[in-house]
């Protein structure tokens, strides 16, 4: 590749951002392609459903009395910013997915949102404490904005795998597009790989 | 959002080379970049570009930006406001000149497009309305002139580019600083901009800072739009 004339590095090299990112600093862009959901917490819920011996819901009540857990950490945006040292509370997938029973046919999962937003996931990258469903950060409330009352949190992968909104992960024994997925963007979707479009 | 998905095939492209056709700086905040590119894909109205910048030692910076030009057009235009501390929107005004090379790539994105074969209600805050004026462009090249109806906000007519173009047709200007040349008076969009444009059948595409997009999509909320029918594309900072 032939470099840019008259283009030099300002800044220095951050071993926390992945190839193609920059600190966004203090700031958290929004980046929603739909209008954003006035949901209130009495009508929120998440399910874990499809290929489970005991598809379950929770209100946010009871999503509450689970195990708390926190993420403290970096996130990724393919849209190039990358968040550092940020801090999010919730509930982590693991705690979900040991009620409901993943049957052995599940390897993927489709996170959906009260939007209708969906987004594909490997079981695998949801398993092992690496994800959560996120209802605040850094200690206050998710806003709407960001995805309140509560959201998927996939911090190892790009952030549109974090679905905002999130009410339901349904677990398939086969891989599907979910919304960006379908729209040109990568399956999966490693920051570290730069998984940002299709055939990335 | 489910039923709009799919129903529109969005070409997408590799990584390809750029060669700089026309640089012009309609203002001080702006530049309008022309590019020839290596075997450009068609793009549809609505899709953007990324465009990737290279140093010596390797090190790269790479934003998207949306695309102006309408896909007949041999060049692929876009309009890049320079931003404080902008890394590659400060390179790409301050720095590029005429027959530079860029890394592109695109066209991107399947979901804020427009194939050109229904009405459109297009909302824009600032930047947010380049894609808009590619629908726009798109719609006079096609024969269907008003098929694209174009609501445009910003502080006054310098803070908005293509703001020319934009007084033509149909569209409104919505300005909050300053007294528009239709004669609105100054302040922020209101349901009273969008009414009046509104009808059955109609497509909804709102560009613009995350502020911007959250007022405008609520005003057609309010106006009992279905949220299915409207797209977003959102950008910049959270400020």
């Amino acid at each position: 590749m032939t470099t840019t004339r008259g283009f030099v590095r300002r800044r220095e090299a951050d071993p926390r951002l992945p190839p193609g990112q920059y600190d966004v600093g203090a700031d958290w862009p929004v980046l929603t392609a739909e209008v954003t959901p006035s949901l209130a917490t009495a009508a929120w819920s998440i399910a874990v459903d499809g290929h489970v011996a005991a598809p379950t819901t929770w209100t946010w009540d009871q999503a509450h009395a689970l195990p708390q857990s926190e993420y403290r950490g970096d996130i990724h945006c393919v849209t190039t910013w990358s968040k550092l040292g940020t801090w999010f509370g919730g509930v982590r997938v693991d705690v979900l997915l040991a009620a409901a029973v993943p049957l052995p046919s599940a390897g993927f999962v489709m996170a959906t949102s009260a939007t209708g937003y969906t987004t594909n996931l490997s079981l695998d990258d949801l398993r092992g404490g690496k994800a959560w469903i996120a209802w605040s950060h850094e200690g206050t409330p998710l806003s709407p904005g960001h995805g309140g009352p509560a959201r998927l949190l996939v911090p190892h992968l790009y952030f549109w795998k974090s679905a905002k909104w999130i009410t339901r992960l349904t677990l398939m024994d086969h891989d599907e597009p979910g919304f960006w997925e379908r729209n040109g963007y990568h399956d999966r979707g490693d920051p570290w790989l730069e998984q940002r479009y299709t055939g990335d | 959002m489910e039923s709009l998905i799919s129903t529109i095939a969005a070409p997408s492209g590799g990584w390809r080379r750029a060669v700089v056709r026309s640089v012009a700086r309609p203002s001080s905040r702006f530049v309008v970049l022309r590019l020839d590119v290596e075997d450009r894909v068609p793009h549809l109205p609505g899709q953007h570009y990324v465009v990737r910048l290279r140093a010596e030692d390797g090190y790269t910076a790479s934003r998207s930006y949306s695309v102006a030009s309408t896909p007949a057009d041999d060049a692929v235009e876009m309009c890049v406001e320079r931003l404080i501390d902008g890394e590659v929107s400060s390179f790409l005004a301050d720095v590029v000149v005429v027959g530079d090379e860029l890394e592109v790539r695109g066209p991107i994105g399947g979901w804020f497009v427009w194939d050109g074969s229904s009405a459109v209600l297009a909302i824009g805050g600032g930047t947010g309305v380049v894609p808009l004026v590619s629908m726009l462009r798109h719609a006079n090249q096609q024969g269907t002139r008003g098929a694209v109806c174009l609501v445009a906000a910003a502080r006054s007519l310098a803070e908005l580019p293509y703001g020319d173009e934009i007084l033509a047709g149909c569209n409104v200007l919505a300005l909050s600083r300053v007294t528009s040349p239709s004669g609105r008076p100054p302040g922020r969009i209101t349901v009273a901009d969008l009414q009046p444009h509104t009808r059955d059948g109609q497509g909804f595409y709102v560009c613009g800072s995350a502020g911007f997009a959250e007022t405008a999509t609520r005003l057609l909320v309010d106006l009992g739009i279905p949220t299915t029918a409207v797209r977003v594309e959102r950008f910049g900072p959270t400020r």
